[in-house]
This record gives C-alpha cells, structure tokens and sequence, in this order.
C-alpha cells in the first residue's frame, strides 16, 4: 500500500484538498467569451461576404448582444480577482507569453470595435435614433464606409478570443485535464456554436436560419469528433491523464459531462436541427437553448475538473 | 455520598461566540499575531533579542525571544551556544510565541463558587482574595492534619516554585508524573547498575556513537532537541542504527536494522542479545573483568536464552538478533543502548531497563566517547534561607513500604492517599498542582476523578484553562515563560553550563509569574524568611555573582558555560573508575534487588494480549505537540489539529474502516472515548495494535481550538500494571476495540 | 548566481520546525503555508519505506508561474529567486493554476504568495529560516555556481531527485535520497 499525505497538517483554504481557485466566474466569463466571439466572427464574416441584407439578424440584431456579453464576462473577471483594486496593472504591460495578458488585452481591442460595429447600426436598429452630436455623426459615417475594414478587424479578433478561452487553460500545464492543445480549437468551435445558436434563437428569418443551422452542424460534428479525440488523448498519455480521463468515465462527472454536455448539449440539438433542416416542425427556442446550456455546463465542467486534476500528491 | 467537586464545565456559549467571531475575523483578515495585517518579513536586525529558556517541554532549550518597538514577541530562536539546541529551537519551542499569544489563556484568577441550587461555577476573583484563600486553607491543613497532608503534583519551572512553597510550609509530600508514569524506571535499573542515572538530558554520547540502538524509542517523533539532533548527527556518521519497535516509527525508518518486535516481548531479545554476546564471545572482557560484578551469574542465567527462543517469543528471526548482536559488538564501546524515555509499559520496566544497561556493561559502553558520558552540572548556590523544616512523614512513607527504590513520589500512590475509603495510614487533604494537567497525564481517570473529589481543597496554577484546571477550588493564571523571571537553568552536559530566562514581553492579561504567586502565599504563611527579595531578579542576580557573572552578562550572553571540575566526560583507558553501587562495580548481578526480594537478573515473563477483535494501544509523541500542552497553541495547531488511530490496512479490509472515517474507542473494561478519532489506515503499524499520539480530546470547552479534537488516549488507559519495584504506573497493557457508531446515540436507541 | 536547496531525506524526522520558523519569519497567516512536510509510506508491514520531505516552492529555472502572470507581478530576480510584488498582483490566480506543485497560495490580503527563499535574510548572507532552525540540519541552501556553497558540497557524491521532471520546470529543490 502506498501512502502519500501532508505530515504538517497543510490544509490551505481554497488549495487543499483539491484546487479550487477559480469558480463560477472563470466559466461564465469563457463561455460569454466564446459566445461574443461567435456572434461577432459570422457579423463579420456575413457581412463581408455581402450577405447584409439577406443576414440581418447576424449582422445587425445578435451583435447587440456582444458588447454585452463581454461586459458581464469582463465584469465576472472582475469579481473574481482576490486584488481587486490592483486591475489595472493588467494594462500597463504587454506580456506576450501570458494568455491571461492576451485574454486581457484582446478584450480591450474587440470590446470597443463590438459596440462600434453595433453603435454604426443604431440608426436601423432603432430608427429615429440621434447621436446628437455632429463629431459623432461624422464618426458614424467613416464606420459605415470602413465596415469592411472593420468586419476584418473583428474576425481576426474574435477568433483569437474564441481561440484564447481554450488557451487559457492548455497553457496550465500543471493541470493534467488541461495539458492538452485540443482545448483551443475545441473551446473556438464551441463558442462559435453558441454564438450561432443565440443568433439562430434571435432571428426571424427561416432562410437565415437555415444557413446557421448548416454551419452549426459543421461545427456540432467537429466538436464531437474532437471530444473523441480529447479523451483518446488522455488515455494514451501519462497516470495523471488517464487519471484525469477517468473522471469522465466512471468518475464524478461522469452523468453531468455525457449526459448535459454531449447528449444534452451536442447530439440532441444536432439530432434537432437536421430534423429542422429536413422539415419537420421544431420549437425555434429549442437547439439554441440546449446548445447555450450545453456550452455553459461543458465550461464549468471543464474548469471544475481540471482544477481537481494534478500531477503530484 | 454528595460528590464536593463537579468537573465544571463552563457554559461555552459566551466565551464560543466571541471565540467564533475572533476566528472569523482572524480569517478573514488572516491576522497572525502580534499584527492584524500581515506585512512582509520580520527583519530581526531591527528588533530587540531578550534572552530565554524554553519550557514548552522539559528540555529546556535557550534562546532569543526578538520583541520589537511595541513589545510584541515576532520570533524565539535558539541560542548558538546551547548544548541543547547548538541555536536551532525544535517546532514547539518556535511556535512557543503561540503560547504567549493564546487568548484562550487563563485571564484572571478564579474561586469555584456554589449556588443555592448545588449547581458550581467559577467567578472572577481579585489576586487578593485568590491567594488569601490558598493560604488560609494551607494554615487550617496545618493545624487541622499537619502541613504534610498538603500535597503537590508538579512538573518544571512552575512546579519547582510551588515546591519550595510547599518544603518552607512543612510538606514533602509530592509527586512528579514524570517519575511513575513516565522514566521513573530507568532510574531504579541505572541506579542499580551503575550508581548513576542517565537523567536529563540524557547523556548519551550519540552524535560519536558507532551503533544506536533503540527500544521502543522513537527519537525524530519524540523531540527532544539534542537528541535528535545528535542522531542525525550518527546519520552523518554512517552509525548503525538499530530500532526496536513494533511500529515502523521515524528512528525506524531512518535505521540501518529495524526489528518489529512484537509487543511486550522486549525483555526475552534483550536477554537474547546478551546470550549472544556472552555465548559467541563478543563481550567486552576487559571491562566485565575489571569493573562489573556478576559475570557468572549472568551467563548462567541467560543459558537458556537463545535466539531461537526469543524468535518463538519476539516473532524476530534468530539470524537477525545474532546479526545485530554482532553489529553491537563490532562498534563497541561506542554502542548507545538508549535508556528510552517514556518506560511505563508492562509493570516489569524495571527489569526491561536492567536488562539495557546489562546489555551496555557488557559491550563496556559507559564513561566511553559514543557510548554514555560523564555528565556534569553546574551547581548553583542556594540564595540565603533558613533550612527547611522537617517533616514528620513525607511522599515516601505513602508507599506504605512498597516500592522500595523509588526515588521520587508516585503519584498514583498521592491519588490513593488522598481517598479517605482506601484508609491509608497517612492520609492527603488537599493539593496544589502546577506544571501538569492531570485528568489527560494519569492513567485511571477513575481514580483520578474520585481522589479529586474527595480532597477537601485544590488550587491549580496554570497558563491555560486545562482540564485539571476545571476541578480546583481556585484557578492562578500564570504568565508564560517569555513573560517571566524563573531559576537559573542547570542541567547536566558535556560542558556544565548555566542558562537565564528572564521575561520579554509583560505579563499579558492579569495572569502572574509563578515565583510571585508562591511568594505571596508564602508571605501570608510567615514564611518571609524563605523569600528573602523583592523581585526574583534580585535572586538571579544574587547566585550569578557568586558563580563570577552577573545579572548584567548574561542579559546579554544568555549562556555562560563553565570548565569541568569532576574530571573528563570519559572514563581514561586503565583508569580504575568507582561505580557509586554496593560493590563499586557495575552490577550485572544487582545487589539492592536481590536484597529487597526482586530478581537480581531479569526475567521474562509473558504479558496478556488482546482478546479477540481488540488490539493493542501504543501510544507515543508527535514531533510538533508537547502533548496536552500544546494542542491549544494556534502555531502548532495549524501543524496537527488532531490525533488519528492507525490501523493496518488487514485490520481495516476486516472492520471495513476507511481512511478518515470517525470510530470510537472501547477498552477492555468497558471505557469509551469521549470523541471519536480519525483512523489512518497504514503499514506502519502491526495488525495486532493500534497506535495514537498522546494529548489530545480535550475535554475542556474553553479550549476553543482542541476542544473535541481528536481522542485522547488516556482515557483508554484504565490498566494498570504496577511495577513493584519503584511504582512505575504500566500503560500498555490496554486493549481496543472500535465502535463504528456514536455509542451516545445507540444508547438512546436503546433506551428507546 | 543560481540559489537551490538540498533536502536530505535520510535525516528529515518531518517535524515540521521549517513550517513554524517560516510562519514567525514571514508573518505567515493562520492555516497558510508556504512550506510543508510530506509523508510517503510504501511497502507492506514489515518491509517498509518511509520517505519525509519538507517541500515548497521550487523557484523553477522555467517558470510556468512567471510566464503565465498578465501584470508581470510574478518575476524572477538574481539568482532565481521568484518573488511577487504585492501591488503588481491582481490577485487572478494564473500562478497558482499553472503551479505543477501547489506552492502557491492566495494570501487572505488579496495577492497571490509563496515561498521567497527569505531573499531578505539571503540578502544579508543569512539563511532562509526553514534552513536556520532545522535541527537535524537537513536543509542545506547555497549558490549552486559555487562549488564551495553549503549545498554543492550536499548534492556532490550523493544521488538526489527533483519533483516532476516531467512538467519541464526545472525546479531547483534537489532532494538527496
């Protein structure tokens, strides 16, 4: 029998016995990340496509809900410092190999152009709307002509981000659940899909849904296969990933993970929408609801577990 | 019959809520004492060093309490020039600044009131009246029964005050734990062999040693400073060391050989050994022939004693006792067959300890470099006072002629005396108590319990709210080591030194120095003449001139050590050394035993063992706790908040336990633990025993952080085995079983 | 100028003194720590192993803490000692996260702390306190570029171990065996 414990009677708050340092922000915050990060890539990506017109609630009316969503992300990661009053140290150095720093400072840049790129559609959005005064009118008009430009911007911008909530985790290597460089473009799919599916909730336009619905597919098969892939990972690699995996099959989270994230979360909204897709009548609500509540669930599962995960002891 | 003394439990709610509130605060603001905010490191060079000596255990290490501007004591570190701590303090003497800091410290002194409704409870009381209470009642003792019906039972510093109160009154009659429960043994057997004790610090020559060998003692868990720093020192050495014990202690996992003997077997492999050395010829001759006397007897006595008898008995292999045997003989003289500490274990310890210095004379380990050395203490003039008066009957005469060489009370023997039922011929009427805690120290709490019920007065002096402080008619608070002047420190080393303690901080709350409380008694008895001073100060000051130092040097050198004047520490090769025994020889064959009626030679002799589905409870120290001492103190609480029962994983699979599940404990005769205690499941321990650490399960509610925590031991302790040769009070002979449910709610169910 | 620790664990008793000098040194708050003890038992009764270590931070050659940290609050000094400055930490707990050995605690004050090799008392040619009151003096620290330092002359001629190698931080705790 081995046996392997604290002799001095270590029983830090929060760190023992198993790491708890992140809660319920952290996961709110990366999934609102992710949701922004999607809904901003397709506004951009639709409209530089010229599909305006035929996309409106993608390019116009969802992209409301981004400046929003990274507010309250932001305001989460707020709450969560333990040195508050400190926060703005974040911003007074670039350090190009902490994701955390990336994680901050692509939220400056992407906040702003989110609700410039929704306050250059103030004018449709709520007709009769004045900005009052004529500097921001002017401001309003090179927007309009740069949208493009601007459509570029935040494309690149909210990949990094959908991309980056992922990161934030691999790159803590001495978390065995998230010592892997699946989460990245897994996290960047997810928060694509959930961005999808808010805009597909919002919109009234079948077409338009229907185009969605498409692509969340795609990006539902990609999750799932790099969900595969994930554990397959695990379980090839050292004790510590196995164990890790294991908490997964058979573990404590076990039911929440299989049965809300990929049954809940992926297989049945994607059952849902080919159902959708090939004419049968389902609640519009339906999908989106499933597939927010199954990425928020896989973001604190993910978060939890890793933080139980170690290497040592 | 209407019981005088309840145990009083004061009503926690008060003292709970202000308890919990404070905790939290310091949670949450994280206030580690002095400060409320913690701020970066201590910078030492900025604050003031005031020397002292540590009394968290009896070792007695010096050091330096660092206080800063405010007067707040940030950090206590050993003195470089201490033979016991060569500058590096263990952890209870580090986190010794808990002590001072504690606020569930005794704040005031307490008198045990009585409603009109019978029910007891403590008051707050004035210096005055407290200590007007004591000494009018020590002045109706007196005249009622005699100052000698006035006991004691004391431990350390605070208890050397009270026992000059007590000698300057007329009375003897007290009794250390230290010496019945606990080493008393060792020194009947070491007096018998070789006219000396070992005492204290032992004078073991361990860090020059070539081979160690341990019985039972569990030097590394068992801190004593030296000591263990010596061992490691062996370590160093490449020493072999050789453990004996049926746990695979520290020591034993740090040895070279351990033997996992099985329990209460120890005698038969000792004797085994000195056959081997004795049969196979690897005994030192030149010293059996030259100093010992009873060679013949003793090879004629252990002829029958083989490994392959001793292996039936100890479960340890005959090629194994021959291999350590053998090791013994190659590194002698400087073989170290520590004495142990703690010896209370079967009621023949006596013998047991016979047997280990049997063993040393034989490889000619005494007065050699590793082996024991010559101590040598430093002796401190007595300041001016009358002689003590004589007493008519002192602790002695309560044997009642039993335990003809003991050499200090026994305290069971204070217990039975002070219980007018068990008619004994000098009778105890009250007691003063300092320096122990005698419900968790005493085996028996029954007999505990009603000795304390039936004394007519008891005054505890204490820095904290103890249990025993719970059964007095008045409660001191004293003022902890760092806040007071105390004897100069003298205890026997390579090199004899002295060591001055004086206070670093003021004495918090309304809490007193002992010396100060002894003498206000005293004065109020007419014994002035006995505290000649003002201030104890004036006494250090007195005895360090006339040692050619003064008050002044050692403030700021807080050692002074002096040249030897006994001669060497060891015995010169040829030197026709005198043993202080009957025979001026070591005795293999003892004299005084033969001459009382006990076997001159040891014996084994078998001792029960578990029944069925019980096993044996060893229990023993943590390096981080001075027992019950400690468990209070908020540094090393955070080190160990509470005692685990190990149990063998067999054991375990059997009873279906599980690491951290909570039992409780049931003795053999029908004794249960007050708390349940966490079971750890390990190897460490055999499958026929249990092993707990000794101190906790305090009763006591005003000791907010070890209250409840754990079990204590103590209270599985119900048997005793008396060893008629000094009263030493045997302890291992308990057996447990666990009880998976809280016994309290399955005797509602009963009841139900 | 390379600082390490040596930890002997053929003479470690595990008696903790390292956690309390540490707590009276630092100001440690209740029920923190910045260093421990542990216990690692393996085998079965009677053919045991019993391993003591008193572990804390590793000050990584390759820290993840110091390339995680957004503000650069975390940072390393000479001779590798990794310290926090405490009005730089936002107290976002990357560190601790990134921590393959848990060294890192979030202190009740809101920055994130650790183990500091006492760099105060280094500073002055002194000692960390852990390996100033060990008693059985199994704590050995130095400059590892000097072969003189108190703990070259430990790790030469003896076989030693590091925590998890294979997290690729390179810790500069040495652990003879």
């Amino acid at each position: 029998m081995k046996e392997e414990l604290f002799a001095s009677g270590r029983n830090i708050p929060n760190i023992d016995p198993y790491l708890n340092i992140w809660h319920w922000q952290i996961p709110l915050y990366l999934f609102l990340g992710g949701l922004a990060a999607g809904i901003l890539f397709f506004a951009g990506f639709f409209f530089v496509r010229g599909k305006e017109a035929k996309m409106q609630a993608t390019v116009k009316w969802a992209p409301i809900l981004a400046p929003i969503a990274l507010i309250l992300g932001l305001g989460a990661l707020f709450w969560d410092l333990k040195h508050k009053l400190y926060f703005w140290q974040l911003y007074t150095t670039i350090r190009l190999e902490s994701p955390m720093g990336w994680g901050a400072w692509t939220l400056m840049i992407i906040t702003p152009i989110s609700i410039l790129w929704v306050a250059s559609y103030m004018k449709e959005i709520f007709p009769g709307w004045d900005w009052k005064f004529d500097i921001l009118n002017r401001f309003e008009a090179w927007i309009i002509k740069n949208r493009v430009g601007l459509a570029w911007v935040m494309m690149i911008y909210s990949i990094i981000l959908g991309v980056y909530t992922g990161i934030l985790l691999s790159a803590f290597n001495a978390r065995p659940l998230w010592n892997t460089s699946i989460l990245g473009p897994l996290f960047l799919v997810s928060g694509f899909s959930t961005g999808l599916a808010t805009t597909i909730w919002i919109s009234n336009d079948a077409k338009e849904r229907k185009t969605l619905s498409r692509i969340d597919l795609i990006l539902i098969v990609i999750e799932l296969f790099l969900i595969v892939h994930l554990f397959m990972g695990f379980l090839a690699g050292s004790q510590a990933s196995i164990e890790a995996a294991n908490l997964f099959l058979g573990g404590e989270f076990t039911v929440s993970f299989w049965i809300f994230v990929v049954l809940l979360g992926l297989i049945f909204p994607a059952v849902l929408e080919t159902l959708e897709l090939w004419g049968f009548h389902v609640p519009k609500w339906l999908p989106p609801v499933l597939i927010l509540f199954g990425g928020l669930m896989f973001r604190f599962i993910i978060v939890e577990a890793g933080q139980i995960t170690r290497y040592i002891y | 019959m209407q019981t005088r003394r309840k145990f009083i439990k004061i009503s926690s709610i008060g003292i709970g809520a202000t308890a919990f509130a404070g905790g939290m605060a310091k949670w949450v603001i994280g206030a580690n004492s002095p400060k409320n905010v913690s701020i970066g490191p201590n910078s030492l060079a900025t604050l003031k060093p005031v020397p002292t000596y540590c009394e968290v255990c009896f070792w007695k290490c010096a050091g330096w309490s660092y206080v800063d501007e405010k007067g707040d004591i940030l950090k206590i570190v050993g003195n470089e020039n201490d033979p016991h701590c060569d500058g590096r303090l263990c952890p209870r003497g580090t986190g010794g600044i808990g002590m001072y800091y504690d606020e569930d410290r005794l704040k005031t002194p307490l008198i045990r009131e009585k409603k009109s409704d019978g029910t007891q409870y403590f008051r707050e009381a004035t210096w005055e009246e407290a200590l007007n209470k004591v000494a009018n009642k020590m002045k109706e003792v007196k005249e009622k029964y005699g100052p000698e019906a006035f006991g004691l039972f004391n431990h350390g510093n605070p208890g050397a005050h009270f026992e000059h109160l007590l000698r300057a009154y007329g009375s003897q009659t007290n009794a250390e734990p230290a010496f019945a429960n606990c080493r008393g043994p060792r020194t009947a057997a070491y007096y018998s062999t070789f006219g000396a004790d070992v005492g204290s610090p032992e004078c073991t020559d361990i860090r020059d040693t070539q081979c160690l060998v341990l019985i039972g003692s569990h030097i590394g868990e068992n801190m004593h400073n030296s000591q263990v720093q010596e061992m490691s020192a062996a370590i160093d050495n490449k020493a072999t060391i050789i453990t004996v014990d049926p746990r695979f202690s520290t020591a034993a996992g740090h040895s070279t050989f351990w033997l996992p003997i099985k329990p209460s077997t120890d005698i038969a492999l000792i004797m085994a050994w000195i056959h081997v050395l004795i049969y196979d010829n690897l005994y030192n001759k030149e010293f059996v022939e030259k100093s010992t006397f009873g060679f013949d007897h003793i090879k004629e006595h252990v002829k029958t004693m083989t490994p392959e008898w001793a292996y039936g008995i100890t479960d340890i292999e005959p090629d194994v006792i021959r291999k350590t045997a053998r090791a013994m003989a190659g590194a002698a003289p400087a073989v170290v067959i520590h004495p142990g500490r703690h010896v209370v274990w079967y009621g023949d310890d006596t013998q047991r300890e016979r047997a280990m210095a049997i063993l040393s004379a034989l490889l000619g380990a005494w007065g050699k470099r590793g082996s024991i050395y010559i101590p040598e203490a430093v002796s401190i003039p007595e300041y001016p006072q009358p002689e003590y008066p004589e007493t008519k009957w002192n602790w002695k005469d309560l044997n009642e002629g039993k335990f003809p060489l003991a050499t200090m009370g026994v305290t069971t023997e204070l217990l039975k005396a002070s219980i007018p039922r068990l008619n004994y011929k000098h009778q105890v009427k009250a007691w003063l108590v300092a320096g122990t805690n005698l419900p968790l120290s005493m085996p028996d709490k029954k007999l505990f319990k009603e000795a304390a019920e039936a004394v007519e007065f008891i005054a505890v002096m204490d820095t904290m709210p103890m249990e025993v402080t719970g059964y007095a008619d008045v409660v001191f608070p004293e003022a902890t080591y760092l806040e007071r002047y105390d004897f100069l420190r003298s205890a026997q080393n390579r090199v004899p030194n002295i060591a001055l303690r004086m206070p670093a901080a003021k004495p918090k709350y309304d809490s007193k120095p002992g010396w100060w409380i002894g003498k206000q008694i005293g004065e109020r008895l007419g014994l002035h003449d006995y505290y000649n001073y003002n201030d104890f100060s004036e006494v250090i000051d007195w005895q360090l001139k006339k040692l050619g130092s003064s008050l002044e040097e050692m403030e700021k050198i807080g050692i002074k050590s002096f040249p030897r004047k006994s001669g060497p520490q060891y015995i010169a090769d040829g030197e026709d050394y005198k043993f202080n025994t009957n025979t001026g020889k070591v005795e293999l064959y003892s004299v005084d035993f033969a001459d009382e009626g006990f076997d001159p030679m040891p014996v084994y002799t078998p001792h029960p063992e578990p029944p069925q589905n019980f096993y044996r409870l060893i229990y023993g120290r943590a390096p981080m706790h001075t027992f019950s001492r400690t468990s209070n103190n908020p540094n090393l609480w955070d080190l160990m908040k509470e005692n685990s029962v190990w149990v063998n994983p067999k054991v375990a699979d059997l009873w279906g336990l599980k690491n951290g599940q909570k039992v409780w404990l049931k003795n053999q005769d029908e004794a249960i633990t007050s708390f349940p205690v966490s079971v750890r499941v390990t190897e460490r321990i055999r499958w026929d025993s249990v092993y707990m650490v000794h101190g906790f399960g305090h009763s006591d509610k005003k000791l907010t952080r070890a209250y409840g925590m754990g079990a204590s031991d103590e209270e599985m302790i119900t048997n005793i085995a008396v060893d008629p040769i000094m009263g030493g009070t045997g302890m291992r002979g308990n057996f447990i079983t666990f009880l998976k449910e809280n016994p309290a709610s399955k005797m509602k169910e009963d009841k139900a | 100028m390379r600082y390490a620790m040596a930890i002997d664990t053929k003479k470690c008793v595990g008696c903790s003194d390292c956690v309390v000098a540490c707590q009276t040194e630092n100001n440690v708050p209740h029920g923190y720590c910045r260093d421990w003890i542990v216990e690692t038992v393996s085998g079965t009764y009677p053919s045991l192993d019993l391993e003591f270590r008193s572990e804390r931070c590793n000050h990584c050659d390759n820290s993840p803490c110091v390339r995680c940290c957004p503000t650069g609050a975390s940072h390393k000094v000479e001779g590798g000692i990794v310290l926090v400055t405490h009005n730089k930490c936002i107290g976002c707990g990357a560190c601790i996260e990134s921590c393959p050995y848990d060294a890192r605690y979030p202190h009740p004050e809101g920055y994130v702390d650790k183990c500091t090799f006492c760099i105060h008392r280094v500073e002055k040619g002194q000692n960390p306190a852990c390996v100033s009151v060990c008693p059985t003096q199994c704590l050995h620290f130095g400059d590892l570029n000097d072969p003189n330092s108190d703990v070259s002359l430990a790790l030469k001629d003896r076989k030693w171990k590091v925590l998890a190698p294979e997290a690729g931080t390179k810790p500069q705790l040495y652990f003879l065996t």
